[in-house]
């Protein structure tokens, strides 16, 4: 009775036993230790705040060299991240609006509406192509999207600098090639990362929302003109 | 060992029977057996290989419904009903977009291309890209028309987009509900026969909207016959394209009913063509800009310059 008592209780026989100083315990606890960056992960409130922002600022610097480069590569696609195509919208909603310094309602697009434009289009993209059967997670269609306005943003600069010193006919040949050029280069580097997660007979699909949303962001680069 | 004969099962005698008793009676059969008697049987088990040899369209439509895919799969809060009006391929989207362009007085566009899978990518896409080339559009015009005056000064106007959006918008979603609940109303209690779906009404007028993309890219061109007689060419395809699939529907009405819906299609098809035409490419070259900012929402005739 007593010892079926005992035996319930877990550890009940031990309740008495006391290891005695002259019998060594000794082992080896291994405990398998990850790579070095989960130690950092665990330890990232201790680490000074510009590493921090470096290494952010770095992986955003890295998908940046992806998109000029465009291969068939998953690195854009892990580790998702949005600070780059909010940091290039905010670019390209400030430099769009330069022009058209007289504020009535005829001017170029204002900053919000290259906000929603951006925005609202890369989500009804992803809903779109995730509607169509595709296997790529939100978040990272909305990074890819974002990423590659990229060279369009380059193309923006690029125009601003050719209407401060050339005019007329020549300057709009100039940036007529360079947005052309610069939006198939962002249709080409999208469909790059995004054509892998969707089926083979509906990539064409799934490919032209991209190509219109590219279309009109390079048509409000190209009707940009300067205030007077 | 088991020998095939004692893998038989009741109903493949049964209808070894019954083949026996008619041999001219349609059978299916399949390589993979080679015992008579069990090929007879298989179309029993199988779903969708029932031959349907009714000759009543109605009976068949029935059928037809039955026999495809789910179609709405869960009620329609969930992502799946969504996704299952997505359900198209390339070549289905390119095919109705053909159909749409070549209306046949043979075919109706809900039988012959959609096919009880109505899909809502079509009418989405084809209404986004008719509010950005109306827009690009008519400020191109614009801009190309004034080339000559050194007094304009180029505003990308792009309030117009905005614009375009909601008129297109609704167009493409409240006439379709209008009508659709107007037939049912109509129809009352012989619904299924001939009666279409509120998202295949969708589907066809979006559809027919496609014809004014390539219209309103050839609108650039700043001839004023050229303008028109491209308007009167595209309301006739896609007014075509709306009647023909409507008219089976309304011919059983009274002949009032029948002929005032479909002049009711037709003429806001009209209304919004030349409205978009009349707002968005305006010639006169000596309009201050200030002028196109009231839109016409009843078209008065706009002397051009």
């Amino acid at each position: 009775m007593a010892s079926a008592e005992e035996a319930s209780r877990p550890f009940a026989g031990l309740s008495d036993v006391s290891i005695s100083e002259e019998i060594p315990v000794e082992g080896d606890i291994a405990v398998p230790v990850g790579p070095s960056t989960r130690d950092d992960e665990f330890s990232t409130l201790d680490e000074p705040v510009k590493e921090t922002i470096v290494r952010d600022l770095r992986a955003v610097g890295n998908k940046f060299i992806h998109v000029l480069y465009p291969k068939r590569s998953s690195a854009l696609l892990r580790d998702w991240d949005l600070w780059g195509p909010l940091l290039l919208c905010v670019t390209l909603a400030l430099l769009l609006q330069g022009g058209a310094a007289d504020s009535d309602d005829q001017g170029g697009p204002q900053f919000a509406e290259v906000f929603v434009i951006i925005w609202f289009g890369s989500i009804v993209i992803t809903l779109n192509s995730k509607l169509l059967g595709g296997t790529i997670s939100f978040f990272q269609s909305l990074c890819v999207l974002g990423y590659c306005i990229m060279p369009l943003t380059v193309a923006l600069i690029v125009c601003r600098i050719v209407l401060l010193s050339v005019s007329g006919k020549v300057s709009f040949a100039v940036r007529l090639g360079v947005v052309i050029a610069s939006f198939g280069w962002s249709t080409f580097a999208s469909t790059a990362f995004l054509a892998d997660s969707q089926l083979t007979n509906r990539k064409a699909l799934v490919v032209y929302p991209v190509f219109l949303f590219y279309f009109v962001i390079g048509w409000m680069i190209l009707t940009f003109s300067p205030g007077n | 060992m088991a020998t095939p004969n004692d893998l038989q099962f009741q109903e493949f005698e049964e209808a070894a029977d019954l083949l026996s008793a008619d041999p001219g009676a349609p059978t299916l059969s399949m390589s993979a057996s080679n015992d008579p008697a069990a090929t007879a049987g298989a179309p029993a088990a199988g779903e969708d290989v029932r031959l349907d040899l009714s000759e009543d369209e109605a009976a068949q439509e029935e059928s037809s419904e039955l026999l495809g895919g789910q179609k709405s799969a869960g009620g329609f809060w969930t992502f799946e009903y969504y996704q299952s009006l997505f359900n198209v391929d390339t070549v289905q989207v390119l095919d109705r977009v053909k159909g749409s362009l070549m209306p046949l007085p043979g075919r109706n566009f809900v039988k012959h291309y959609l096919r009880n899978n109505p899909d809502l990518y079509g009418p989405f896409w084809i209404c986004v890209t008719l509010v950005f080339s109306v827009a690009i559009s008519g400020n191109l015009s614009t801009f190309l028309s004034s080339l000559g005056d050194p007094s304009y000064h180029h505003r990308p106007q792009f309030h117009r987009v905005t614009i375009a959006a909601v008129v297109i918008f609704l167009y493409a979603w409240l006439v379709p509900i209008g009508l659709w609940a107007f037939l049912t109303w109509r129809q009352g209690a012989e619904r299924q026969v001939g009666g279409y779906s509120f998202l295949e009404t969708v589907c066809v007028y979006g559809y027919s909207l496609f014809i004014y993309i390539p219209t309103s890219i050839l609108w650039i061109i700043s001839y004023e016959w050229l303008r028109w007689t491209l308007i009167v060419v595209a309301m006739v395809i896609s007014g075509s394209v709306l009647v023909l699939t409507f008219w089976p529907v309304v011919r059983d009405d009274t002949r009032v009913t029948a002929v005032a819906t479909v002049v009711t299609i037709v003429v806001l098809h009209t209304l919004l063509a030349i409205g978009c035409k009349l707002y968005f490419f305006q010639t006169s070259e000596h309009t201050p800009p200030a002028a196109t900012i009231a839109p016409p929402i009843h078209p008065t005739p706009v002397t051009a310059h």
